[in-house]
């Protein structure tokens, strides 16, 4: 066991490794990219423009500017350029505002695929099977831009059911804090809701077919016996593999059009205005910041099929 | 007469498909009494893994159509609701299956499974339960029982895990015990000993056991009586003396032809019946066996009926036109029983 997580943490930080380099790498082949400038501001003269460029070191070596990065980073002092900001502090900030948006969207869009997925396949080639297979393919369907978009405008602006973007932090105001919070999870979990009832279903059409689901039947189980003990749980580890990373890159501020659709200040929201003005510690911190979560829920994952799945165990 | 212990008159079941009505099983009739062994022997596709199913009630579907009665202690089997069948499956009536490695639940531990269909239908504890699964697999002859409650199915070799199942089947004494190829999966060594255990323990519970095989070997090693069935049908039933010593139907010298004998020499071409079983599509008219029998003759052209034709031996069922006299002489082929091949004195 020791040997594993070892292991693993070793893996982890070669990846983050990787990832900045990846990022860094990516921005020094933009052609427009032009950090000095964007700091500098609009109306400043060439001059002023290399005074910063030396200022911030952007005239030395690629790899001299990456070492300096990588050490704002990490004694967290690395700032953004478009507004001067503590990126780190600004993570820190943000991050409770993506927790409580992307938590329980999750928790909802799990127990609604569950459900939805294990209709489907009981009452299979049925109205309700169509039905939810229909939805299903519409909610993987709909870019999530123009999800957010129709329900902020049907629910919020043209019935005036909720309210019109904002977030309110839980510690204020619980109510409120759902309250604002609603219209966005609905966002976030039809889109997956869509792909994992689907993905749960043919799971479940596959295990009943099963000798061993059999066996439970001629033992006399009933059929919801033989529905929870042995057809759902020998469906739901695909699921459980595939909601481990799903979550963790939504952890990463992978919900950045929802943040920014509904205003919610969040980490995604922030990365998402960095992407637009090619400001670099952001996506940079931003990239790191998901592949961290990537690496652990990849071995979070690994462990939990091991308890799901005793034929694993053998190996681990 | 006392009611038999399972009562099957005439059991249809069919399919209905894209290309048109499957008749699986076409009107098979049998009893069972408590203690005794039934084998049913056919070919792949004869319906004998259907028939039992269907006893079982496994076999309902949209596209499956039944007639006919299965009838178990007063009830029908065939027409039985979901809930009546779910109280009788596992308690009256058990089945083990063919391959034990898939038959188990691969993420559930051995004590649990057992447990389960004792929990299911009798008013005890889980502690209880788990008790007495231990002792069924001690009985069945797993080793340490109790420390093996907690293993799962993959710790476990081949012939352990059809022990197992035997265990479970067996774990509430039921009347009947159907074992569809339980030993087809596993190699001969074990085989003996799953069919020794098998037979110990029906008989320690007085159950009726209907054994479902392709083999001879295991038939002649466990039977009371057999069923033979072809392209759905039963063609011959009888005890174990008539049909290997008295067999009356054309394809059952077939069968017994085709078994390699330990005290002649081995053949040079192993016989084989010639042709294929018909499409349950569309069955033959006439007597289905009809076309790959090299005995048929005009009579051929209508249907057998299943009846006793052995003077004296009135349990002795069989559907070959063919009068007594001629069958005994045309089933000797090379000095034992056996299906002539080709064309052979009509």
């Amino acid at each position: 066991m020791a040997r594993f997580v070892v292991r693993r943490m070793a893996s982890a930080i070669l990846l983050l490794f990787a990832v900045s380099i990846v990022v860094f790498g990516i921005f020094e082949v933009i052609p427009s990219y032009n950090p000095a400038r964007a700091i500098a501001g609009r109306n400043a003269t060439p001059t002023t423009v290399a005074e910063v460029s030396h200022k911030f070191g952007f005239d030395k070596p690629v790899y001299v500017q990456y070492g300096k990065t990588m050490e704002l980073i990490f004694t967290g002092q690395v700032i953004d350029y478009n507004d001067n900001l503590n990126v780190d502090a600004q993570f820190a900030q943000r991050f409770p505002v993506t927790l409580s948006l992307v938590v329980p969207a999750a928790l909802l869009w799990l127990v609604a695929s569950i459900v939805l997925g294990s209709i489907s396949a009981l009452r299979v080639g049925g109205f309700a099977d169509r039905g939810i297979m229909v939805a299903a393919i519409l909610g993987v369907s709909i870019p999530v831009f123009l999800l957010a978009a129709v329900l902020l405008y049907l629910f919020a602006f043209k019935l005036p059911w909720f309210p019109n973007t904002g977030y309110v932090p839980i510690q204020d105001n619980p109510a409120q804090w759902a309250y604002h919070l609603f219209l966005p999870w609905i966002s976030i979990a039809i889109l997956s809701i869509g792909f994992y009832s689907r993905v749960l279903r043919s799971n479940l059409l596959d295990m009943i077919n099963e000798d061993f689901v059999r066996t439970a039947r001629a033992k006399g189980l009933t059929r919801r016996q033989v529905f929870r003990h042995h057809v759902l749980r020998n469906s739901l580890m695909p699921i459980v593999t595939m909601f481990g990373l799903d979550f963790a890159v939504l952890l990463g501020g992978a919900a950045l059009v929802t943040e920014t659709v509904f205003n919610l200040p969040g980490i995604g929201q922030y990365e998402a205005q960095a992407i637009g003005n090619l400001d670099v510690p952001p996506i940079l911190v931003g990239a790191m910041f998901t592949a961290f979560f990537v690496v652990l829920f990849s071995a979070l994952n690994d462990i939990v099929y091991a308890l799901l799945d005793p034929r694993v165990r053998l190996t681990a | 007469m006392t009611e038999p212990l399972l009562d099957v008159q005439d059991l249809q079941v069919s399919f209905a498909t894209e290309d048109g009505l499957v008749r699986a099983v076409d009107g098979v009739s049998f009893t069972l009494e408590r203690g005794e062994v039934v084998a049913i022997v056919g070919e792949s596709g004869s319906g004998k893994s259907v028939t039992v199913m269907t006893l079982m009630g496994l076999t309902r579907s949209p596209n499956a159509r039944f007639a006919g009665s299965a009838r178990l202690r007063g009830g029908d089997l065939i027409t039985a609701s979901e809930q009546e069948l779910e109280r009788v499956r596992g308690k009256e009536i058990a089945m083990i299956f063919q391959d034990p490695i898939s038959s188990l639940n691969p993420v559930q531990r051995i004590g649990n499974q057992i447990a389960e269909q004792i929990l299911a239908h009798e008013k005890v504890s889980k502690a209880e339960a788990l008790d007495r699964a231990a002792d069924l697999m001690g009985r069945v002859g797993i080793p340490r029982a109790k420390d093996r409650l907690r293993a799962y199915p993959h710790e476990f070799s081949g012939g352990m895990r059809q022990r197992v199942m035997i265990a479970m089947a067996l774990s509430l004494s039921p009347g009947v015990l159907i074992a569809d190829e339980p030993t087809t999966a596993l190699d001969v060594t074990i085989q003996a000993q799953i069919l020794k255990e098998i037979r110990q323990l029906s008989l320690e519970s007085d159950s009726g056991v209907i054994f479902v095989t392709h083999d001879l070997g295991v038939v002649a090693d466990i039977a009371d009586r057999v069923l033979v069935m072809y392209a759905g049908q039963l063609v011959e039933q009888g005890t174990l003396d008539e049909i290997f010593y008295d067999p009356q139907h054309p394809y059952t010298w077939g069968l017994m032809g085709s078994v390699t004998r330990v005290d002649r020499d081995p053949p040079k071409r192993l016989p084989a019946i010639p042709g294929q079983p018909p499409s349950l599509l569309r069955v033959p008219a006439g007597c289905h066996f009809g076309p790959r029998c090299p005995h048929a003759f005009d009579r051929c052209h209508e249907v057998p009926p299943l009846e006793p034709r052995v003077p004296g031996s009135p349990d002795h069922l069989d559907r070959c036109w063919l009068d007594l006299a001629d069958k005994r002489t045309r089933r000797e082929v090379g000095g034992r029983i056996g299906l002539a091949q080709g064309d052979v004195i009509k």
